[in-house]
Protein backbone atom coordinates (compact mmCIF):
# COMPACT_ATOMS: atom_id res chain seq x y z
CA UNK A 1 0.00 0.00 0.00
CA UNK A 2 2.58 2.48 1.12
CA UNK A 3 4.52 1.97 -2.08
CA UNK A 4 1.59 2.98 -4.22
CA UNK A 5 0.92 6.08 -2.17
CA UNK A 6 4.46 7.35 -2.47
CA UNK A 7 4.68 6.72 -6.17
CA UNK A 8 5.42 9.93 -8.03
CA UNK A 9 5.54 12.00 -4.89
CA UNK A 10 8.88 13.53 -5.83
CA UNK A 11 7.59 14.64 -9.16
CA UNK A 12 4.49 16.12 -7.54
CA UNK A 13 6.53 17.95 -4.95
CA UNK A 14 8.80 19.31 -7.65
CA UNK A 15 5.84 20.60 -9.66
CA UNK A 16 4.37 22.13 -6.56
CA UNK A 17 7.59 23.93 -5.74
CA UNK A 18 8.00 25.08 -9.32
CA UNK A 19 4.53 26.60 -9.28
CA UNK A 20 5.12 28.29 -5.95
CA UNK A 21 8.39 29.83 -7.12
CA UNK A 22 6.98 31.02 -10.43
CA UNK A 23 4.11 32.82 -8.69
CA UNK A 24 6.68 34.58 -6.55
CA UNK A 25 8.94 35.32 -9.47
CA UNK A 26 6.17 36.86 -11.58
CA UNK A 27 5.03 39.01 -8.67
CA UNK A 28 8.52 40.36 -8.11
CA UNK A 29 9.13 41.04 -11.78
CA UNK A 30 5.86 42.96 -12.02
CA UNK A 31 6.83 45.01 -8.98
CA UNK A 32 10.29 45.55 -10.43
CA UNK A 33 8.91 46.93 -13.70
CA UNK A 34 6.81 49.51 -11.86
CA UNK A 35 9.69 50.48 -9.60
CA UNK A 36 12.11 50.85 -12.52
CA UNK A 37 9.64 53.08 -14.38
CA UNK A 38 9.06 55.21 -11.28
CA UNK A 39 12.78 55.41 -10.59
CA UNK A 40 13.52 56.48 -14.16
CA UNK A 41 10.83 59.18 -14.09
CA UNK A 42 12.10 60.32 -10.72
CA UNK A 43 15.71 60.49 -11.90
CA UNK A 44 14.86 62.38 -15.10
CA UNK A 45 12.16 64.50 -13.50
CA UNK A 46 14.01 65.68 -10.42
CA UNK A 47 16.76 67.08 -12.66
CA UNK A 48 14.30 69.32 -14.47
CA UNK A 49 12.43 70.47 -11.38
CA UNK A 50 12.81 74.11 -10.45
CA UNK A 51 10.64 76.89 -9.17
CA UNK A 52 10.05 78.26 -12.66
CA UNK A 53 8.39 75.00 -13.69
CA UNK A 54 5.62 75.61 -11.16
CA UNK A 55 5.37 79.40 -11.43
CA UNK A 56 5.98 80.38 -15.06
CA UNK A 57 4.18 80.04 -18.33
CA UNK A 58 5.77 78.34 -21.35
CA UNK A 59 8.30 80.48 -23.22
CA UNK A 60 8.19 80.81 -27.02
CA UNK A 61 10.61 78.75 -29.08
CA UNK A 62 14.13 80.11 -28.85
CA UNK A 63 13.85 81.46 -25.33
CA UNK A 64 15.09 79.20 -22.55
CA UNK A 65 13.36 78.48 -19.29
CA UNK A 66 9.66 78.79 -18.67
CA UNK A 67 7.28 76.52 -16.83
CA UNK A 68 4.05 74.62 -17.02
CA UNK A 69 1.93 76.56 -14.52
CA UNK A 70 -0.88 76.89 -17.06
CA UNK A 71 -0.87 73.12 -17.62
CA UNK A 72 -1.03 72.39 -13.89
CA UNK A 73 -3.96 74.78 -13.52
CA UNK A 74 -5.53 73.35 -16.69
CA UNK A 75 -5.25 69.75 -15.50
CA UNK A 76 -6.77 70.62 -12.14
CA UNK A 77 -9.57 72.48 -13.89
CA UNK A 78 -10.29 69.72 -16.43
CA UNK A 79 -10.26 67.03 -13.77
CA UNK A 80 -12.38 68.88 -11.22
CA UNK A 81 -15.07 69.82 -13.72
CA UNK A 82 -15.04 66.22 -14.97
CA UNK A 83 -15.44 65.01 -11.38
CA UNK A 84 -18.35 67.38 -10.78
CA UNK A 85 -20.09 65.90 -13.82
CA UNK A 86 -19.18 62.24 -13.38
CA UNK A 87 -19.44 61.67 -9.63
CA UNK A 88 -23.14 62.50 -9.04
CA UNK A 89 -24.03 60.64 -12.22
CA UNK A 90 -21.81 57.61 -11.55
CA UNK A 91 -22.75 57.27 -7.88
CA UNK A 92 -26.46 57.41 -8.77
CA UNK A 93 -26.06 54.75 -11.44
CA UNK A 94 -24.04 52.57 -9.06
CA UNK A 95 -26.73 52.83 -6.37
CA UNK A 96 -29.40 52.01 -8.94
CA UNK A 97 -27.52 48.95 -10.19
CA UNK A 98 -26.98 47.62 -6.66
CA UNK A 99 -30.65 48.18 -5.83
CA UNK A 100 -32.13 46.64 -8.96
CA UNK A 101 -30.07 43.54 -9.57
CA UNK A 102 -31.78 41.06 -11.83
CA UNK A 103 -33.95 43.65 -13.53
CA UNK A 104 -33.47 43.93 -17.28
CA UNK A 105 -32.75 47.64 -17.25
CA UNK A 106 -30.02 47.08 -14.65
CA UNK A 107 -28.46 44.26 -16.65
CA UNK A 108 -28.36 46.37 -19.81
CA UNK A 109 -26.94 49.35 -17.94
CA UNK A 110 -24.29 47.15 -16.42
CA UNK A 111 -23.26 45.84 -19.84
CA UNK A 112 -23.26 49.37 -21.23
CA UNK A 113 -20.94 50.54 -18.46
CA UNK A 114 -18.59 47.62 -19.09
CA UNK A 115 -18.54 48.47 -22.78
CA UNK A 116 -17.87 52.12 -22.03
CA UNK A 117 -14.82 51.01 -20.10
CA UNK A 118 -13.56 49.25 -23.21
CA UNK A 119 -14.12 52.11 -25.65
CA UNK A 120 -10.73 53.61 -26.60
CA UNK A 121 -10.12 57.09 -25.25
CA UNK A 122 -9.55 58.50 -28.70
CA UNK A 123 -12.97 57.31 -29.88
CA UNK A 124 -14.68 59.07 -27.00
CA UNK A 125 -12.61 62.13 -27.92
CA UNK A 126 -13.85 62.09 -31.50
CA UNK A 127 -17.46 61.73 -30.44
CA UNK A 128 -17.19 64.66 -28.06
CA UNK A 129 -15.46 66.60 -30.84
CA UNK A 130 -18.44 66.02 -33.13
CA UNK A 131 -21.14 66.53 -30.52
CA UNK A 132 -19.66 69.31 -28.40
CA UNK A 133 -16.68 71.01 -30.02
CA UNK A 134 -18.19 71.44 -33.48
CA UNK A 135 -21.59 72.79 -32.38
CA UNK A 136 -19.83 75.15 -29.97
CA UNK A 137 -17.49 76.26 -32.76
CA UNK A 138 -14.25 75.87 -30.85
CA UNK A 139 -12.03 73.84 -28.58
CA UNK A 140 -12.77 74.34 -24.91
CA UNK A 141 -11.87 73.18 -21.43
CA UNK A 142 -15.52 72.17 -21.01
CA UNK A 143 -15.39 69.70 -23.90
CA UNK A 144 -12.19 68.25 -22.42
CA UNK A 145 -13.92 67.82 -19.08
CA UNK A 146 -16.83 66.07 -20.75
CA UNK A 147 -14.46 63.55 -22.34
CA UNK A 148 -12.76 62.91 -19.02
CA UNK A 149 -16.13 62.65 -17.24
CA UNK A 150 -17.27 59.96 -19.67
CA UNK A 151 -14.02 58.09 -19.14
CA UNK A 152 -14.32 58.35 -15.36
CA UNK A 153 -17.87 57.03 -15.24
CA UNK A 154 -17.20 53.26 -15.35
CA UNK A 155 -14.77 53.36 -12.40
CA UNK A 156 -17.19 55.40 -10.30
CA UNK A 157 -20.22 53.26 -11.23
CA UNK A 158 -18.52 49.91 -10.67
CA UNK A 159 -16.93 50.89 -7.37
CA UNK A 160 -20.18 52.35 -6.06
CA UNK A 161 -22.14 49.28 -7.13
CA UNK A 162 -19.69 46.85 -5.54
CA UNK A 163 -19.55 48.86 -2.34
CA UNK A 164 -23.33 49.07 -2.07
CA UNK A 165 -23.67 45.33 -2.67
CA UNK A 166 -21.45 44.67 0.34
CA UNK A 167 -23.76 46.58 2.68
CA UNK A 168 -26.04 44.08 4.45
CA UNK A 169 -29.65 44.15 3.31
CA UNK A 170 -30.68 44.22 6.95
CA UNK A 171 -29.54 47.85 7.22
CA UNK A 172 -31.82 48.91 4.42
CA UNK A 173 -34.69 46.99 5.97
CA UNK A 174 -33.99 48.52 9.39
CA UNK A 175 -34.26 51.97 7.92
CA UNK A 176 -37.38 51.30 5.85
CA UNK A 177 -39.04 49.56 8.81
CA UNK A 178 -38.72 52.82 10.75
CA UNK A 179 -40.79 54.54 8.10
CA UNK A 180 -37.89 56.15 6.26
CA UNK A 181 -38.25 56.99 2.59
CA UNK A 182 -36.05 55.46 -0.10
CA UNK A 183 -34.30 58.82 -0.37
CA UNK A 184 -33.47 59.06 3.35
CA UNK A 185 -32.53 55.40 3.51
CA UNK A 186 -30.07 55.86 0.67
CA UNK A 187 -28.58 59.18 1.69
CA UNK A 188 -28.53 58.81 5.48
CA UNK A 189 -27.96 55.09 5.99
CA UNK A 190 -26.56 53.33 2.93
CA UNK A 191 -24.26 55.93 1.39
CA UNK A 192 -22.65 56.82 4.77
CA UNK A 193 -22.07 53.10 5.35
CA UNK A 194 -20.33 52.77 1.97
CA UNK A 195 -18.65 56.17 1.81
CA UNK A 196 -15.13 54.71 1.97
CA UNK A 197 -15.63 52.57 -1.12
CA UNK A 198 -17.54 55.22 -3.04
CA UNK A 199 -14.87 57.81 -2.29
CA UNK A 200 -12.05 55.54 -3.38
CA UNK A 201 -13.90 54.77 -6.64
CA UNK A 202 -14.20 58.46 -7.36
CA UNK A 203 -10.55 59.21 -6.61
CA UNK A 204 -9.30 56.24 -8.61
CA UNK A 205 -11.49 57.43 -11.48
CA UNK A 206 -9.84 60.83 -11.26
CA UNK A 207 -6.37 59.28 -11.13
CA UNK A 208 -7.21 57.24 -14.18
CA UNK A 209 -8.20 60.19 -16.38
CA UNK A 210 -5.68 62.72 -15.07
CA UNK A 211 -3.06 61.28 -17.43
CA UNK A 212 -5.21 61.17 -20.59
CA UNK A 213 -3.72 63.01 -23.56
CA UNK A 214 -5.24 61.56 -26.73
CA UNK A 215 -8.88 62.62 -26.30
CA UNK A 216 -7.80 66.08 -25.18
CA UNK A 217 -6.01 66.71 -28.48
CA UNK A 218 -9.26 67.62 -30.17
CA UNK A 219 -11.26 68.88 -27.21
CA UNK A 220 -9.24 70.89 -24.66
CA UNK A 221 -6.63 71.26 -27.43
CA UNK A 222 -3.89 72.85 -25.34
CA UNK A 223 -2.76 76.43 -25.07
CA UNK A 224 0.43 78.32 -24.29
CA UNK A 225 -1.49 80.85 -22.20
CA UNK A 226 -3.03 80.88 -18.79
CA UNK A 227 -6.75 80.29 -19.06
CA UNK A 228 -9.49 80.09 -16.45
CA UNK A 229 -12.37 80.25 -18.92
CA UNK A 230 -14.20 76.94 -19.35
CA UNK A 231 -15.19 77.90 -22.88
CA UNK A 232 -11.63 78.50 -24.08
CA UNK A 233 -8.91 75.96 -24.91
CA UNK A 234 -6.80 74.98 -21.96
CA UNK A 235 -3.47 73.26 -21.46
CA UNK A 236 -2.93 70.08 -19.49
CA UNK A 237 0.10 68.15 -18.27
CA UNK A 238 -0.35 65.15 -20.60
CA UNK A 239 -0.67 67.54 -23.55
CA UNK A 240 2.53 69.34 -22.55
CA UNK A 241 4.19 65.99 -22.27
CA UNK A 242 3.06 64.96 -25.74
CA UNK A 243 3.87 68.26 -27.46
CA UNK A 244 7.21 68.87 -25.77
CA UNK A 245 8.51 65.32 -25.88
CA UNK A 246 7.94 65.14 -29.64
CA UNK A 247 9.62 68.51 -30.23
CA UNK A 248 13.25 68.75 -31.39
CA UNK A 249 14.40 71.06 -28.56
CA UNK A 250 16.44 69.78 -25.61
CA UNK A 251 15.07 72.47 -23.36
CA UNK A 252 11.50 71.33 -24.06
CA UNK A 253 12.43 67.69 -23.41
CA UNK A 254 13.54 68.74 -19.97
CA UNK A 255 10.24 70.46 -19.30
CA UNK A 256 8.42 67.37 -20.58
CA UNK A 257 10.22 65.28 -17.95
CA UNK A 258 9.26 67.82 -15.32
CA UNK A 259 5.60 67.62 -16.39
CA UNK A 260 5.78 63.82 -16.28
CA UNK A 261 7.15 63.92 -12.78
CA UNK A 262 4.39 66.26 -11.58
CA UNK A 263 1.70 64.10 -13.24
CA UNK A 264 2.96 60.83 -11.80
CA UNK A 265 3.41 62.50 -8.43
CA UNK A 266 -0.22 63.65 -8.48
CA UNK A 267 -1.48 60.16 -9.30
CA UNK A 268 0.68 58.60 -6.57
CA UNK A 269 -0.61 61.10 -4.00
CA UNK A 270 -4.21 60.37 -5.04
CA UNK A 271 -3.57 56.66 -4.51
CA UNK A 272 -2.18 57.26 -1.03
CA UNK A 273 -5.20 59.43 -0.21
CA UNK A 274 -7.47 56.57 -1.25
CA UNK A 275 -5.61 54.07 0.93
CA UNK A 276 -5.73 56.39 3.91
CA UNK A 277 -9.42 57.22 3.76
CA UNK A 278 -10.46 53.70 2.84
CA UNK A 279 -8.95 52.54 6.12
CA UNK A 280 -10.25 55.49 8.07
CA UNK A 281 -13.83 55.31 6.82
CA UNK A 282 -14.10 51.57 6.99
CA UNK A 283 -17.44 50.70 8.54
CA UNK A 284 -17.84 47.54 10.54
CA UNK A 285 -21.18 45.88 10.09
CA UNK B 1 -62.79 39.27 19.58
CA UNK B 2 -62.58 42.22 21.88
CA UNK B 3 -59.69 44.68 21.73
CA UNK B 4 -58.33 43.51 18.42
CA UNK B 5 -55.74 45.84 16.89
CA UNK B 6 -54.91 43.76 13.81
CA UNK B 7 -57.57 41.97 11.80
CA UNK B 8 -56.25 39.60 9.19
CA UNK B 9 -58.64 38.35 6.55
CA UNK B 10 -57.76 35.59 4.14
CA UNK B 11 -54.10 36.64 3.87
CA UNK B 12 -52.25 34.90 1.04
CA UNK B 13 -48.61 35.54 0.23
CA UNK B 14 -46.69 33.98 -2.61
CA UNK B 15 -43.23 34.44 -4.07
CA UNK B 16 -43.36 33.64 -7.76
CA UNK B 17 -44.95 30.21 -7.92
CA UNK B 18 -44.26 29.34 -4.28
CA UNK B 19 -47.31 29.89 -2.11
CA UNK B 20 -46.11 30.57 1.42
CA UNK B 21 -49.28 31.66 3.21
CA UNK B 22 -52.53 30.01 2.16
CA UNK B 23 -55.24 32.18 3.60
CA UNK B 24 -54.76 33.26 7.19
CA UNK B 25 -57.64 34.59 9.25
CA UNK B 26 -56.95 35.88 12.72
CA UNK B 27 -57.23 38.84 15.06
CA UNK B 28 -54.34 40.07 17.13
CA UNK B 29 -55.25 41.64 20.44
CA UNK B 30 -54.11 45.03 21.56
CA UNK B 31 -51.46 45.34 24.31
CA UNK B 32 -50.86 41.61 24.40
CA UNK B 33 -47.93 39.46 23.37
CA UNK B 34 -48.77 37.09 20.56
CA UNK B 35 -46.24 34.37 19.79
CA UNK B 36 -45.98 32.77 16.34
CA UNK B 37 -44.59 29.26 16.32
CA UNK B 38 -44.12 26.51 13.84
CA UNK B 39 -41.44 24.56 12.02
CA UNK B 40 -39.05 26.35 9.64
CA UNK B 41 -40.66 27.38 6.40
CA UNK B 42 -44.18 27.46 7.81
CA UNK B 43 -44.65 31.14 6.99
CA UNK B 44 -44.31 32.82 10.39
CA UNK B 45 -41.75 35.36 9.23
CA UNK B 46 -43.60 35.89 5.96
CA UNK B 47 -46.69 36.67 8.01
CA UNK B 48 -44.84 39.14 10.21
CA UNK B 49 -43.31 40.93 7.26
CA UNK B 50 -46.70 41.22 5.60
CA UNK B 51 -47.94 43.32 8.51
CA UNK B 52 -45.49 46.19 7.95
CA UNK B 53 -45.35 45.60 4.20
CA UNK B 54 -41.70 44.57 4.01
CA UNK B 55 -42.72 42.40 1.06
CA UNK B 56 -43.04 45.61 -0.95
CA UNK B 57 -39.25 45.35 -1.33
CA UNK B 58 -39.43 41.97 -3.04
CA UNK B 59 -40.67 42.39 -6.61
CA UNK B 60 -41.89 38.80 -7.00
CA UNK B 61 -43.86 38.81 -3.74
CA UNK B 62 -47.63 38.91 -4.08
CA UNK B 63 -49.86 39.69 -1.13
CA UNK B 64 -53.62 39.08 -1.25
CA UNK B 65 -56.31 39.45 1.38
CA UNK B 66 -56.61 42.15 3.97
CA UNK B 67 -54.73 43.26 7.05
CA UNK B 68 -56.41 45.98 9.04
CA UNK B 69 -54.69 48.07 11.65
CA UNK B 70 -57.64 49.14 13.77
CA UNK B 71 -59.99 49.59 10.84
CA UNK B 72 -57.61 50.79 8.15
CA UNK B 73 -56.40 48.47 5.43
CA UNK B 74 -52.60 48.58 5.68
CA UNK B 75 -52.19 47.90 1.98
CA UNK B 76 -54.11 51.07 1.20
CA UNK B 77 -52.12 53.18 3.63
CA UNK B 78 -48.93 55.06 2.82
CA UNK B 79 -46.23 52.45 3.54
CA UNK B 80 -44.01 55.00 5.27
CA UNK B 81 -46.76 56.05 7.66
CA UNK B 82 -47.69 52.45 8.36
CA UNK B 83 -44.13 51.56 9.23
CA UNK B 84 -43.92 54.48 11.61
CA UNK B 85 -46.86 52.97 13.50
CA UNK B 86 -45.62 49.38 13.27
CA UNK B 87 -42.04 48.97 14.49
CA UNK B 88 -39.85 45.98 13.79
CA UNK B 89 -36.92 44.21 15.41
CA UNK B 90 -34.99 41.78 13.23
CA UNK B 91 -33.35 38.42 13.71
CA UNK B 92 -29.82 39.79 13.77
CA UNK B 93 -29.06 43.02 15.57
CA UNK B 94 -28.78 45.72 12.91
CA UNK B 95 -27.98 49.07 14.47
CA UNK B 96 -26.86 51.72 12.01
CA UNK B 97 -23.07 51.30 12.04
CA UNK B 98 -22.27 54.88 11.07
CA UNK B 99 -24.31 56.34 13.90
CA UNK B 100 -23.62 56.70 17.61
CA UNK B 101 -25.74 55.02 20.26
CA UNK B 102 -27.84 58.12 20.76
CA UNK B 103 -28.20 58.71 17.03
CA UNK B 104 -29.46 55.16 16.67
CA UNK B 105 -32.16 55.70 19.26
CA UNK B 106 -33.21 58.90 17.49
CA UNK B 107 -32.73 57.54 13.98
CA UNK B 108 -36.47 57.05 13.44
CA UNK B 109 -37.03 60.76 13.89
CA UNK B 110 -34.05 61.73 11.80
CA UNK B 111 -35.02 59.39 8.96
CA UNK B 112 -38.56 60.71 8.99
CA UNK B 113 -37.32 64.28 8.84
CA UNK B 114 -38.69 65.15 12.30
CA UNK B 115 -36.64 67.86 13.98
CA UNK B 116 -36.22 67.62 17.74
CA UNK B 117 -34.99 70.12 20.31
CA UNK B 118 -31.94 69.21 22.35
CA UNK B 119 -33.94 68.61 25.52
CA UNK B 120 -36.44 66.44 23.63
CA UNK B 121 -33.58 64.40 22.21
CA UNK B 122 -32.11 63.81 25.65
CA UNK B 123 -35.49 62.91 27.09
CA UNK B 124 -36.41 60.47 24.33
CA UNK B 125 -32.98 58.82 24.40
CA UNK B 126 -33.07 58.33 28.15
CA UNK B 127 -36.67 57.06 28.15
CA UNK B 128 -36.13 54.58 25.36
CA UNK B 129 -32.84 53.28 26.73
CA UNK B 130 -34.32 52.90 30.20
CA UNK B 131 -37.23 50.93 28.80
CA UNK B 132 -34.83 48.44 27.24
CA UNK B 133 -32.64 48.38 30.37
CA UNK B 134 -29.63 49.68 28.47
CA UNK B 135 -29.41 53.13 30.05
CA UNK B 136 -27.14 52.20 32.94
CA UNK B 137 -24.73 50.43 30.60
CA UNK B 138 -24.37 53.18 28.00
CA UNK B 139 -25.29 56.49 29.65
CA UNK B 140 -21.64 57.56 29.78
CA UNK B 141 -20.93 56.73 26.16
CA UNK B 142 -23.96 57.84 24.19
CA UNK B 143 -21.68 59.17 21.48
CA UNK B 144 -19.80 55.90 21.03
CA UNK B 145 -20.30 53.90 17.86
CA UNK B 146 -23.25 51.54 18.08
CA UNK B 147 -21.12 48.69 16.78
CA UNK B 148 -18.89 48.90 19.87
CA UNK B 149 -21.70 47.26 21.85
CA UNK B 150 -22.10 43.52 22.34
CA UNK B 151 -24.66 41.60 20.28
CA UNK B 152 -27.18 41.54 23.12
CA UNK B 153 -26.75 45.24 23.76
CA UNK B 154 -27.10 45.96 20.05
CA UNK B 155 -30.38 44.07 19.94
CA UNK B 156 -31.70 46.05 22.91
CA UNK B 157 -30.59 49.20 21.12
CA UNK B 158 -32.61 48.11 18.08
CA UNK B 159 -35.61 47.61 20.34
CA UNK B 160 -35.05 51.07 21.82
CA UNK B 161 -34.87 52.49 18.31
CA UNK B 162 -38.28 50.98 17.54
CA UNK B 163 -39.82 51.99 20.89
CA UNK B 164 -38.64 55.60 20.59
CA UNK B 165 -41.09 56.11 17.72
CA UNK B 166 -43.96 55.07 20.03
CA UNK B 167 -45.35 52.49 17.60
CA UNK B 168 -48.73 50.89 18.13
CA UNK B 169 -47.43 47.46 17.22
CA UNK B 170 -43.92 45.98 17.45
CA UNK B 171 -42.99 43.03 15.28
CA UNK B 172 -40.15 40.85 16.56
CA UNK B 173 -38.69 38.36 14.12
CA UNK B 174 -36.82 35.78 16.21
CA UNK B 175 -35.15 38.60 18.13
CA UNK B 176 -33.04 36.32 20.30
CA UNK B 177 -31.98 33.64 17.86
CA UNK B 178 -28.57 35.25 17.27
CA UNK B 179 -27.89 35.89 20.97
CA UNK B 180 -26.34 33.94 23.81
CA UNK B 181 -28.57 32.61 26.63
CA UNK B 182 -27.81 35.46 29.00
CA UNK B 183 -28.70 38.17 26.48
CA UNK B 184 -31.74 36.14 25.49
CA UNK B 185 -32.94 36.08 29.09
CA UNK B 186 -32.50 39.85 29.30
CA UNK B 187 -34.54 40.47 26.16
CA UNK B 188 -37.25 38.12 27.37
CA UNK B 189 -37.49 39.93 30.71
CA UNK B 190 -37.78 43.14 28.77
CA UNK B 191 -40.53 41.94 26.50
CA UNK B 192 -42.36 40.68 29.57
CA UNK B 193 -42.17 44.15 31.07
CA UNK B 194 -43.21 45.88 27.87
CA UNK B 195 -46.41 43.93 27.57
CA UNK B 196 -49.37 45.84 28.78
CA UNK B 197 -48.06 48.98 27.11
CA UNK B 198 -47.35 47.65 23.64
CA UNK B 199 -48.79 45.16 21.24
CA UNK B 200 -46.02 42.68 20.52
CA UNK B 201 -45.94 40.05 17.79
CA UNK B 202 -43.04 37.69 18.23
CA UNK B 203 -41.85 34.93 15.93
CA UNK B 204 -39.89 32.34 17.83
CA UNK B 205 -38.48 28.87 17.52
CA UNK B 206 -38.03 28.67 21.21
CA UNK B 207 -41.03 27.07 22.88
CA UNK B 208 -40.05 28.00 26.39
CA UNK B 209 -39.81 31.56 25.22
CA UNK B 210 -43.28 31.50 23.75
CA UNK B 211 -44.69 29.90 26.88
CA UNK B 212 -42.92 32.33 29.18
CA UNK B 213 -43.76 35.66 27.65
CA UNK B 214 -46.79 35.36 25.41
CA UNK B 215 -50.49 35.74 26.14
CA UNK B 216 -51.63 34.21 22.87
CA UNK B 217 -49.92 31.63 20.70
CA UNK B 218 -50.47 30.99 17.02
CA UNK B 219 -49.23 27.75 15.51
CA UNK B 220 -48.42 27.83 11.81
CA UNK B 221 -47.90 24.78 9.70
CA UNK B 222 -47.17 24.73 5.94
CA UNK B 223 -48.64 28.16 5.40
CA UNK B 224 -51.78 27.60 7.43
CA UNK B 225 -52.83 28.70 10.86
CA UNK B 226 -53.55 25.43 12.65
CA UNK B 227 -54.16 26.69 16.12
CA UNK B 228 -54.59 30.06 17.77
CA UNK B 229 -55.57 30.43 21.38
CA UNK B 230 -54.45 31.36 24.86
CA UNK B 231 -50.83 30.38 25.32
CA UNK B 232 -51.70 28.28 28.34
CA UNK B 233 -54.35 26.42 26.42
CA UNK B 234 -52.12 25.81 23.41
CA UNK B 235 -49.38 24.42 25.57
CA UNK B 236 -51.44 22.36 28.00
CA UNK B 237 -54.33 21.25 25.89
CA UNK B 238 -53.78 21.73 22.16
CA UNK B 239 -56.70 20.98 19.92
CA UNK B 240 -54.65 19.97 16.95
CA UNK B 241 -52.55 16.84 16.84
CA UNK B 242 -49.80 18.57 14.85
CA UNK B 243 -49.51 21.28 17.50
CA UNK B 244 -49.29 18.63 20.17
CA UNK B 245 -46.57 16.81 18.30
CA UNK B 246 -44.62 19.98 17.71
CA UNK B 247 -44.85 21.14 21.31
CA UNK B 248 -43.82 17.79 22.67
CA UNK B 249 -40.86 17.77 20.29
CA UNK B 250 -41.94 14.91 18.11
CA UNK B 251 -41.31 16.90 14.93
CA UNK B 252 -40.15 20.33 13.83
Amino acid sequence: MALIEYKGIRKRKFKDRLFRYSVHAFTYSCLAIVLVILFYIFKKGVGSLNLALFTQLPKPVGETGGGVLNAIVGTLMLVSVAAVIAIPLGVSVGIFLADNRGRKIADYTSIAVDMLQGVPAIVIGIIVYIWVVKPMRGFSALSGSIVLAIMMLPAVVKNTEETMLLIPKSLKEASLALGASYFKTTTRVLVPAGIGGIFSGCVLGIARVAGEAAPLLFTAFGSPFMNFNLLRPVNSLPLVLFNYATSPYDDWHKIAWGATFILVGMVLILNFIVKYFERRWKVQF
Amino acid sequence: MEGAILRIENLKVSFGSAVVLKGINMEVQEKKVTAFMGPSGCGKTTFLRAVNRMHDLTPEAKVEGKIRLHYEDVYEMEAMLLRRRVGMVFQRPNPFPTMSIQENVLSGFMLNGIKLKKTEKEQITEDALKKVALWEEVKDKLNARSTSLSGGQQQRLCLARAIAMKPEVILLDEPTSALDPLSTAKIEDLLYELKGNYTLLIVTHNMQQAARISDMTAFFYLGELLEYDNTKKVFTNPKNEKTQNYITGRFG
